[in-house]
């Protein structure tokens, strides 16, 4: 996907909310923060586009985006993360499109979740496995 | 009704019809000691599109010899796929008898015999002579440069990047993109382009602030009323594989969704014909050609491959050119309402004894050459051993480095870089300045010596063990796995991640790695800013002085499982 920078601002000013959600790290943290988030119902796939790297360029900064037409809320989860809970965006009924960008820290190589709950009360889920490494030797 | 599909298989099979005839016309030719530039350069026109690539020089402007790989292992689907076959399964694959001069071209086997008998291979001269023949056929011939072009020799390091700009620049390119070009820093990147004649095309180069397109993602050209379109794709992994800190102000990555956005964005505007200009590396692109759709063609570099004949993935076929200037890839395409109908395809190997030099093109190179005359030519050694790099695991250059390493620097364990340039000398050569330069050449050669443990140690090791032998292609950076000296290891390639090196051990006393001790460990090529040490050209360039002679012992302190 590409977004333009008008897009990005037009997004951070719209009826868009951002909440970051701090819990303490758990042993399964991130099942259980994306259970807490769909109510333990199951996801399906597709209709929710998640765009990350396959190989971090900084791990401290790795920037992805999500599109999920017709969401209410999307959550994002950094599933090796010790707090996997990286963002919830809301859309309120005025937005014009569901879909947000964002940059998040990923401590070591690890799956990054979205999901996305649709306006029937229904949740869909995609995946990426983003490779932080140390780099070097190129050929 | 043919479908498309089928007309490409019917063409590919006659690709091959032609390859082999033309494979046994050099046999016969080499029997009567006669191998011509006719020969070499003979290619019945077909269609309406002419195609030129070349990729991957690395600044080798003058004829090399370059051993093409003894190991070169693919896992997951790529196991036993061309690219990933070498030696007698490589010439199985592609008809090419024994010691023909394809086989030499193509394949190590019996390396140093056939060297003697063909002669080195590349040199821009030749390869100007190439480009002006084709054209005099085809005037609106493209050419198309697949980057790894301003780097890799002594004469370009010297003279950043600027006596490959002009050698391509008269060579008459008409797009590029890029990779090594990078590690010269943004800035002169930035500086050379402005001056370009031509456009250096990146879909996925991106501003990194502000994660919008950075350069020109395509070009379209016109070629007897056919509108083609070429969209640049540079290496993906530039701030991973190179130091980031040198173009910080840029991002890559695949970027498959952007990939496919372009090609819409082309087709939209009704194109006849798109065309990929790709630095992802074989494997990368074989699979972006197998899910962005509405490719026609992708002409691949990075990973050094020459492949004797188009490989078809769906409905895009792939063009891969090999490297060093030892091959010129001629595509024509019978492109009708806006469909590729058919193709016929030729690598064309650059026997540099064969191929006349063009003249204008010769003066060039002598003339960017000649400020640095003596330096170049300066004897450091003579070899008694095969010195070559190109390989999976060490190459006969990176054990003489890694000497060199470990005498001069008082260390225990040396590290050398899995790069895939580096070319090759024959036994009885001598080791010029020019020669060590192009195994050595860049502008973050500081040689380090620091202490590490064995478990850092390790974890380097499965690091680039899996941008290597990852099978997802897109977790894959295209190198080869970092050299070591004083240090031997097994690896099992089909493990994950973590679990593929094992039986570290300290060759001086043959103890097991110890994962808590610290070594002194030395090496060259790191990728974070504020290395410091002296240039591993001149700490080879020390140590060749004092030992004169080259004389390599068999080096088996890799052993290699699940292949």
């Amino acid at each position: 996907m590409t977004m333009t920078r008008r897009d990005a601002l037009a997004l951070a000013m719209g009826g868009v909310a951002a909440t970051m959600l701090p819990l303490p790290a758990l042993a399964d943290a991130s099942a259980d923060a994306i259970a807490k988030f769909t109510g333990g119902a199951a996801a399906g796939e597709g209709g929710l586009t998640l765009t990350a790297p396959e190989i971090a360029e900084n791990g401290n900064t790795v920037p992805i985006s999500v599109d999920a037409p017709g969401a209410t809320e999307i959550a994002v989860y950094a599933t090796g993360n010790p707090t996997p809970e990286v963002a919830t965006f809301k859309f309120g009924p005025l937005a014009g499109s569901q879909m947000a960008s964002i940059r998040i820290r990923l401590s070591k190589t690890q799956d990054v979740v979205a999901i996305a709950k649709m306006a029937d009360g229904s949740f869909v889920q995609a995946k990426s496995t983003v490779k932080v490494t140390i780099g070097g030797c190129g050929g | 009704m043919i479908s498309r599909r089928e007309f490409l298989q019917a063409s590919l099979a006659a690709s091959t019809i032609l390859g082999a005839s033309g494979l046994s016309r050099w046999s016969r030719a080499m029997a009567q000691q006669s191998l011509t530039q006719d020969q070499l350069l003979a290619f019945e026109p077909l269609g309406n599109v002419t195609l030129i690539h070349i990729t991957d020089i690395h600044a080798q402007a003058m004829p090399i010899y370059f051993r093409e790989p003894e190991i070169n292992l693919g896992v997951g689907e790529a196991k036993g796929r061309p690219p990933h076959l070498t030696g007698k399964a490589f010439l199985d694959e592609f008809n090419i008898k024994p010691n023909s001069p394809d086989a030499y071209a193509l394949t190590y086997d019996n390396y140093v015999d056939l060297a003697k008998s063909y002669g080195k291979m590349g040199g821009m001269d030749r390869v100007a002579t190439i480009v002006k023949a084709i054209k005099a056929e085809r005037p609106n011939a493209i050419l198309l440069d697949g980057g790894d072009t301003w780097h890799g020799s002594m004469t370009a390091l010297k003279t950043n990047g600027q006596d490959m700009v002009d050698i391509m620049n008269k060579l008459g390119v008409d797009a590029m993109t890029s990779h090594w070009e990078w590690t010269y820093g943004e800035e002169r990147v930035k500086e050379i382009v402005d001056t370009l004649p031509f456009p250096f095309l990146g879909a996925n180069i991106f501003d990194a602030e502000w994660d919008e397109p950075a350069f020109e993602a395509y070009k379209i050209f016109e070629q007897n009323g056919t509108r083609i379109a070429v969209i640049g794709q540079a290496f993906p992994y530039l701030p991973i594989a190179n130091p980031k800190w040198m173009f910080p102000d840029y991002s890559f990555g695949i970027r498959e969704e952007r990939m496919q956005e372009v090609v819409d964005e082309v087709r939209g505007m009704g194109v006849d014909l798109v065309v990929c200009l790709s630095h992802n590396g074989f494997d990368v692109d074989h699979k972006m050609a197998s899910r962005v759709k509405g490719i026609d063609v992708i002409l691949t570099g990075h990973t050094h491959d020459a492949v004797p004949e188009p490989v078809l993935v769906g409905e895009t076929i792939m063009i891969a050119s090999g490297s060093n200037g030892k091959f010129v890839s001629r595509v024509d395409l019978d492109v009708r309402d806006g469909k590729m109908m058919g193709f016929r395809h030729k690598l064309i190997p650059v026997f540099s004894d064969v191929i006349e030099a063009d003249k204008e093109m010769s003066d060039l190179i002598a003339s960017s050459r000649e400020p640095y005359k003596a330096e170049l030519e300066e004897v450091l050694a003579e070899t008694n051993s095969l010195l070559y790099r190109r390989g999976n695991f060490n190459g006969t250059w990176d054990d003489l480095i890694c000497e060199a390493m470990l005498e001069e620097r008082d260390a225990e364990i040396a590290m050398s870089p899995g790069v895939r340039w580096g070319t090759t000398l024959l036994p009885g050569d001598k080791i010029t300045m020019e020669d060590l330069l192009t195994c050595t050449s860049m502008t973050y050669g500081e040689n380090y010596r620091m202490e590490m443990t064995g478990e850092t140690i390790k974890t380097i090791l499965e690091d680039v063990a899996d941008n290597i032998f990852n099978t997802d292609p897109y977790y894959q950076q295209g190198g080869d796995m970092v050299r070591v000296g004083g240090m031997g290891y097994h690896i099992d390639v089909n493990a994950p991640i973590g679990q593929r090196i094992s039986n570290m051990t300290l060759l001086k006393d043959g103890s097991d790695i110890d994962m808590g001790r610290n070594y002194v460990v030395t090496g060259w090529a790191s990728v974070n800013e504020g290395t410091e040490g002296p240039q591993i050209w001149d700490v080879v360039a020390d140590h060749l002085r004092k030992i004169k002679t080259v004389d390599l012992k068999p080096n088996d302190s890799v052993v290699v499982t699940g292949a």
